[in-house]
């Protein structure tokens, strides 16, 4: 008997802990000099049909585009030298103005490239997000872009196994965001390290593949390298019909349905968890971990069993500006993000276009939607979401990986406090000097229009 | 890669858990194309709002969820580049952990108290080929894959060996498993 991941992981297993690669999707920051390291040796790229690259993380927003036309003048010279090594390795590209353009790991989901069973990589720790396909994906460095570039393989340990299981339904207001926040609150941001995660149980089971990849993709901030829900009727029928679904789907599906971790198979650890108990929730300090239920208040360092978790809280309130003992609820961020690889899909700008309706964003607050990619912005502007954006005060913008990481002009000014859809809280992630929190669509379009964070189950 | 062997000099420390990759090398850092010169950058924020003070000895003590985070081999590269050759702590995150292997840069593995024993010391001599960390406190065993240590000793190219295998990639690659997926070259352009 045998689990999901230890089934791809041998299906692919071309010697021992050499991995065969069925996807690596390619951007523009992590790859330039493993492109420089082929040509040194003079080595060409292996499989440029099973390489897919695209510009995300530094492109602007702004309605810049063309590569050359990028103002930033590093961020040009990337992107140009991502156009470059495409063209010379023949590797097929979504550049800067190509409607297909989007952040990596919204954008192989869309095209039906991402499919159960496969191994994919990238060079970005969010490639986690491709694994609610029931596919093996995970995130690698530039020296391993580069072998895979070469050689199609990756050499790889063979990781541990855990399954977390949710059981119960989630509860009204409350979102897949809130269920993975919450479990990597009680993992801890190194719990899941050394482990591949299998996510299960009617809870997950019950999810749409938008929802099931906002899991898979926090994966990496418990630091878990893989999340993985094994695929079923809902995950076929996001493939079926794509531009990269398979020729023959029916075989394809048979092969699929084999996946699923059989009745019996061990894992190295099993964790259990009543979604019923998880509330909406918010990040206080400087990493996803660090994290309470919106009805809560930020919690007091010198309540903290360790000395090592009292001193990282005082740090984190310091950063933060935050004093212990205030209420979530009083916590008044000046910036909204919507977007990220995390929460930038057709179905999160609903939700939150949905809370916005009819409404405006409170005084003082610069709040901003970035779509996850040039196909999502489309299908909002047929739907109409972003006239319930603009009118509500929204700023709407091209797809990319924006203020989740601030590579591009979208970013916090010092001390800075916003409401963000992304997946890290770190120091300076959005800026240096910013203050993330951590929040579903939702409850920052609530906070958008309230000016502090809200119950969003209560909230009308 | 170049060949380590006996990593050996003083040490610096950074006491501090889940240090991310955010904080090693900042976003702004990781437009340039080249893999060196990023040395200079490490720890940016922190070291210019005199959070931290470092000096670029052979050896980094630290926390445990070390380089948790971003996947970016910069924060590997500019750890080097300032003149660490080693890395102790308790943990490391997984991607970083095997960045650091694939440039030559030793992060191992020792528990809290040896951690601090270390830092104590001020000083150590690190053996790989005996995974050994030796101080003033006493020897400390830590563990390297066999493979990885074979790699770090010998300064090994890791695509060099997989392509001397190619013959097993072709192999797979005429398999049905090796015809599954994407075509990514037919997707409109």
């Amino acid at each position: 008997m045998k689990n999901m991941f230890e089934k791809i992981w041998e299906a692919h297993e071309v010697s021992d802990g050499l991995i065969y690669i069925d996807l690596h999707l390619v951007h523009e920051v992590t790859s330039p000099q493993a492109f420089d390291g082929l040509r040194l040796a003079d080595r060409p790229v292996r499989r440029p049909d099973k390489t897919l690259a695209t510009a995300d993380h530094n492109t602007p927003t702004d309605g810049t585009m063309a590569a050359r036309l990028i103002a930033d003048q590093l961020s040009r010279v990337q992107v140009e030298t991502l156009e470059r090594n495409c063209a010379e390795f023949g590797i097929p590209l979504y550049s800067l103005g190509s409607d297909r353009q989007g952040i990596v790991h919204v954008i192989g989901p869309e095209l039906g490239v991402t499919q159960p069973g496969m191994t994919i990589v990238c060079g970005d720790s969010h490639t986690s997000t491709h694994g609610a396909f029931g596919a093996l994906a995970f995130g690698i460095g530039t020296s391993e872009v580069e072998h895979v570039l070469a050689t199609q393989c990756l050499v790889q340990k063979r990781p541990k196994t855990m399954r977390i299981n949710y059981a119960g339904a989630l509860g009204n207001g409350v979102t897949p965001k809130d269920l993975i926040l919450a479990t990597i609150g009680r993992l801890g941001t190194g719990g899941m390290t050394g482990y591949a995660v299998e996510y299960a149980g009617p809870a997950i089971e019950a999810l749409s593949m938008p929802g099931r990849m906002t899991i898979c993709n926090m994966t990496i901030e418990g630091g878990g390298r893989a999340g993985m829900i094994a695929p079923d009727e809902t995950t076929i029928e996001w493939v079926r019909g794509r531009e990269g679904a398979p020729a023959d789907f029916d075989a394809a599906v048979e092969r699929w349905r084999a996946l699923p971790t059989e009745e019996g198979a061990g894992f190295d650890t099993e964790v259990d968890v009543d979604v019923a108990d998880i509330s909406p929730m918010v990040t206080w300090g400087t990493n996803p971990g660090m994290v309470v239920e919106v009805t809560d208040a930020v919690p007091d360092p010198a309540q903290m069993d360790s000395q090592a978790d009292r001193e990282a809280a005082e740090r984190a309130l310091a950063y933060m500006g935050l004093e212990a003992g205030t209420p979530m609820t009083e916590v008044a961020p000046e910036r909204v993000f919507i977007g990220s690889c995390t929460n930038s899909r057709i179905e999160d700008l609903r939700e939150a276009a949905e809370v916005l309706d009819g409404r405006k964003v409170a005084a003082g607050i610069h709040a901003m939607v970035v779509p996850g990619s040039q196909q999502v912005k489309a299908a909002a502007e047929a739907e109409g979401l972003h006239d319930v954006f603009r009118g509500a005060g929204f700023e709407w913008r091209e797809a990319g990986c924006s203020m989740c990481l601030g590579m591009n002009p979208d970013t916090l000014a010092e001390g800075e406090r916003c409401a963000s859809t992304s997946n890290r809280n770190f120091e300076g992630r959005q800026g240096k000097g910013g203050r993330t929190h951590l929040v579903s669509p939702k409850m920052a379009a609530a906070a958008a229009v309230e000016g502090h964070f809200v119950d969003i189950r209560d909230w009308s | 890669m170049r060949p380590i062997d006996i990593i050996e000099g003083k040490v610096s420390v950074l006491d501090r858990a889940d240090v991310d990759t955010d904080q090693i090398i900042p976003k702004q850092f990781l437009k340039r194309v080249e893999r060196t010169g990023f040395g200079e950058f490490l720890f940016y924020d922190w070291i210019r709002d005199g959070e931290i003070e470092l000096e670029p000895n052979p050896i980094l003590v630290t926390g445990p969820n070390f380089g948790c985070g971003s996947s970016r081999e910069h924060a590997p590269w500019a750890l080097e580049d300032f003149g660490f050759q080693a890395i102790v702590a308790p943990s490391f995150a997984d991607i970083f952990y095997s960045n650091c292997t694939k440039i030559g840069l030793l992060p191992a593995i020792l528990d809290e108290a040896h951690c601090r024993a270390v830092a104590e010391a001020g000083e150590a001599r690190i053996d790989v080929d005996d995974e050994t960390v030796t101080c003033a406190a006493g020897v400390f065993e830590f563990e390297v894959e066999h493979d990885v240590k074979q790699r770090l000793l010998n300064g090994l190219d890791d695509i060099g060996i997989t392509l001397e295998n190619a013959g097993a990639i072709d192999q797979f690659e005429a398999t049905p498993a090796g015809a599954h997926g994407p075509v990514t070259t037919s997707l409109p352009s």
